[in-house]
């Protein structure tokens, strides 16, 4: 009996130590970057490496809003992050919910495109993207980074696989009732679709905060700056600055953790649909 | 009637955003690849000549492009297959029926995938750091001689493998999870009856069921790692020696840096037929294998 309980526990002890291991590895970077956030000046740039601060200190984080223009980037990142997340959601469900449940001439041979051009990287656009919006004036303005993003083949798709299980019962009886199609959209799908709409939230506006290449092309005004875009614009003039620049890898890092640990299933959700994408 | 003219109202603001804001780029792309657009024309379009392929022809005596084609190779070759065999792993240990904590070892290892990758470059920037770096202090404490991580020619490139795969494993370990998570168990029940050992349950059990995921899982990683650009861009700005330049950095600055935007257009559209070329050919041969 014994023998068999050591025997069991065995296999037990060594895949919960070797996942305790890899958890380890992938939080420790996250760990740290925050104990060494709180390290004054210099304190990190010592040998060996300190794991804590010796005396824990702010001074970092108020160096980056009061010198660094932190609180722009912070204010940009925000701005940016709703209203790319707001008008896609709108645009894309509407989209969505019409190529599952509404008829209009040619409805399967558009979408069948659209799923055809996922496979085209999006940096393939960028260059005449770039040329397009600096002909409308919105090169160095919000508007480069929202404009192209306020509709996404794949928001329109997860939508759409989702709306496809709603019975078509539930729309018909609206219809006889006499309802309009945009209030049968509001007040019968929007409440059912809510699952994937919160899903599409989740992952478009992580996706938004943490876009990096766009912006960095469309952005050249330091004022119009992301937190991505500041900090790698930042950590080139800081190198030595370990400190500093941990602080304001909190900051960055920080807002998109919270918000995933807080809606992580739905997140989840989002990425198992966006695997079988193509 | 009216209800076609409903459901035009819904799609039409996505459907005109993705051609406009996409579509027409990407044929723009293809033409502007054939012109010589750059600085001049960009200030007046006047100036801008149709050159045929010569951008492409141009492309391929470049030795810094040829270097950034073979610097992204390398980072797919190793750096998928590590990534995957990783998310594998994890995801076995995951699923194993002795498992404690389960939905706290998922999250934990899951985390890289949604940091920002710039914030987390910037992290292990300063891991790596040759002189007061953790990575070479460990490195030291095991006995091992210091690496100049990102200094290093020889170094950079598996230094920003090492960083990628750390950051995005977890993506495909939950893909992978759901795959293990949706074999029926009866199969399992069944191998158990004919005294199939734990390795051989694994080796004709699930290795077959999940391979249809692991085909679909390394199509998609292969066409994201061809996509490489945040990493050098913080970590090594392309160096030391341009041995981090990827394809895509290469286009950034041609484009965005010098304005060559017609030859930067012909470096965008090289690298996408290649992704679409490899694509295709690992899809023809998961259904070569499937057939057979």
């Amino acid at each position: 009996m014994a023998i068999r309980r050591v025997t069991r526990g065995l296999p037990a002890l060594l895949v919960n130590g070797l996942l305790l291991g890899g958890a380890a590895l992938t939080l420790f970077p996250l760990v740290w970057m925050m104990s060494v956030s709180l390290m004054p000046p210099g304190e990190a740039s010592s040998f060996p490496p300190p794991l804590v601060p010796g005396a824990p200190t702010l001074g970092n984080y108020r160096e980056l809003f009061a010198h660094a223009g932190m609180g722009r980037y912070l204010l940009n990142s925000v701005v940016l992050t709703s209203a790319v997340t707001l008008v896609s959601l709108l645009f894309n469900v509407a989209a969505g919910y019409a190529f599952a449940k509404l008829r209009f001439a040619g409805r399967d041979r558009i979408f069948r495109v659209l799923l055809g051009t996922l496979v085209i990287p999006g940096q393939v656009a960028m260059v005449p993207l770039f040329l397009l919006l600096r002909d409308l004036r919105l090169v160095n303005t919000y508007g480069g980074v929202i404009v192209p993003a306020m509709a996404s083949i794949f928001g329109i798709f997860v939508v759409r696989q989702y709306a496809l299980a709603i019975p078509d019962d539930l729309l018909e009886a609206a219809r006889i009732d006499g309802a309009s199609e945009v209030r049968i959209f509001r007040s019968i799908m929007v409440p059912v679709l809510k699952p994937i709409i919160v899903t599409l939230a989740v992952f478009t506006s992580l996706g938004a905060w943490n876009d990096f290449m766009w912006p960095l092309i469309v952005l050249g005004d330091s004022d119009l700056y992301t937190l991505p875009v500041a900090l790698a614009s930042l950590s080139r003039e800081h190198v030595q600055d370990n400190e500093l620049m941990m602080a304001g890898a909190v900051l960055t890092i920080l807002p998109v953790l919270l918000v995933f640990l807080v809606l992580q299933r739905y997140y989840i959700q989002g990425l198992m649909l966006g695997s079988v994408k193509e | 009637m009216r209800r076609q003219a409903a459901a035009w109202c819904f799609v039409a603001p996505a459907l005109v955003v993705i051609a406009v804001f996409f579509f027409v780029p990407v044929v723009a792309a293809l033409a502007m690849s054939l012109t010589d657009f750059d600085i001049y024309a960009l200030a007046d379009r006047g100036n801008l000549r149709v050159v045929g392929l010569r951008n492409y022809a141009q492309l391929l005596r470049t030795p810094l492009f040829w270097k950034a084609f073979g610097n992204t190779l390398y980072f797919v070759v190793i750096g998928v297959p590590l990534s995957i065999a990783i998310s594998l792993g994890a995801a076995l240990l995951l699923h194993t029926r002795v498992t404690r904590f389960r939905a706290f070892f998922r999250t934990a290892l899951f985390a890289p995938v949604v940091t920002t990758l710039v914030a987390v470059a910037v992290i292990w920037r300063y891991l790596f750091n040759p002189h007061y770096g953790l990575l070479n202090y460990t490195l030291g404490r095991l006995g091992l001689p210091s690496v100049d991580w990102l200094g290093d020619p020889q170094w950079a490139m598996p230094a920003i493998i090492l960083f990628a795969v750390w950051k995005n494993f977890g993506y495909n370990m939950i893909i992978l999870l759901a795959g293990l998570q949706s074999i029926p168990e009866q199969l399992y029940e069944a191998a158990r009856i004919d005294g199939a050992s734990a390795w051989r349950q694994f080796r004709h059990v699930t290795l077959p069921m999940l391979a249809p995921i692991v085909a679909l899982v390394n199509v998609l990683t292969i066409a994201g790692y061809f996509q490489l650009f945040a990493e050098p861009y913080v970590m090594t700005q392309g160096g030391p020696l341009q041995s981090t330049v990827s394809v895509l950095y290469f286009m950034y600055e041609e484009g965005f840096k010098w304005w060559n935007l017609g030859s930067a257009s012909a470096v965008a559209f090289t690298l996408f037929l290649f992704i679409f070329g490899v694509t295709a050919l690992q899809l023809r041969l998961v259904r070569w294998q499937s057939a057979a």
